[in-house]
């Protein structure tokens, strides 16, 4: 049974597609937690920063929700190994709060980009990407205006080089540097995706491959425990 | 005083906001338009008259939380 969490931001507007893509891909039921809370139960295996508009992106996208309350609890379990996934607004909270490198710029062609996209699983390895075994290529819907992912040379090279970068764009739909979709940190246990796993749970939304990645995180934490 | 804090995309970041203003003033027959950049500016009253003071403060601001080092930087003014 996979014990996750769904942290909702004021102008999150992901939060419950995520929490019914959990509970679909995994059979496992996630809890709703609001940004103020100040205290997150220790034995979580997952906790997702859903996709939507924080704070109406002010100043920058993700800027204020990188300050809630709630984020130094998820910097405290994710020290101690628990699983986190930042979606779309999820991963520029992520990196805003420097648990990621980089950053997400403005798209190239200056418009919100919300489309199917195949995607390459560049490392399967991963806690997030174990369940997909052979498979690698994935399609997942994007949503985003600022959704280029930036980073000087030498972090991309690290990333690429250490097989931290998990998903590329095959057609790279906002000029995303060496078309990065994905990443994880350095310990592996934090992923921030642009695309929507919570989008793409089953075939009936077009695409069902999201669902191997809350799998992935599910079978992690049963092998973890 | 007033205190102001430009902020803007570090050269070598693109900033496709400024192409597409650039792009646009061409367009209106504005000539000798280059290099623009879009930025933003966030102005604000600070008490006291230590001008030092509001300039460290409006430093650790703009390190904590108006820019972000990744992408942006910034310039202080204390007016």
């Amino acid at each position: 049974m996979l014990k996750s969490a769904v942290i909702v931001f004021p102008g999150s507007n992901c939060d419950r597609d995520c929490a019914v893509a959990i509970e679909r891909s995994t059979g496992s039921r996630a809890s709703m937690v609001w940004h103020q809370e100040t205290k997150l139960a220790d034995d979580l295996d997952l906790i997702v920063l859903p996709g939507g508009f924080s704070y109406g992106d002010y100043l920058r996208c993700g800027a204020m929700a990188a300050l809630s309350p709630v984020m130094s609890e998820v910097k405290r379990l994710s020290d101690k190994g628990c699983a986190v996934v930042g979606i779309c607004n999820g991963f520029q909270v992520l990196c805003e709060a420097q648990m990621l490198p980089g950053a997400l710029l403005r798209n190239a062609g200056l418009k919100y980009v919300c489309k199917p996209v195949e995607l390459d699983i560049t490392n399967s390895q991963t806690r997030f990407t174990r369940a997909y075994g052979e498979q690698r290529q994935a399609v997942m819907t994007v949503g985003n205006g600022e959704g280029a992912f930036f980073a000087d040379e030498a972090t991309l090279d690290r990333l690429e080089g250490e097989g931290r970068v998990v998903f590329k764009y095959r057609d790279n739909p906002n000029g995303s540097s060496r078309a990065i979709a994905g990443i994880v940190n350095a310990a592996g246990n934090v992923l921030g995706i642009m695309p929507h796993p919570d989008r793409a749970f089953e075939a009936e939304l077009g695409s069902a491959d999201g669902a191997k990645l809350f799998q992935s995180v599910a079978e992690s934490a049963l092998q973890l425990a | 005083m007033k205190v102001r804090v430009e902020v803007f995309l570090k050269p070598g970041v693109l900033d496709v906001q400024g192409k597409a203003t650039e792009a646009a003033l061409t367009g209106l027959g504005f000539k000798g338009v280059s290099e623009v950049r879009v930025g933003r500016v966030i102005a604000f009253d600070y008490a006291g008259d230590d001008r030092t003071a509001a300039e460290n403060e409006a430093k650790a601001m703009a390190d904590r939380l108006l820019a972000n080092a990744v992408i942006e930087s910034y310039r202080i003014e204390v007016g």
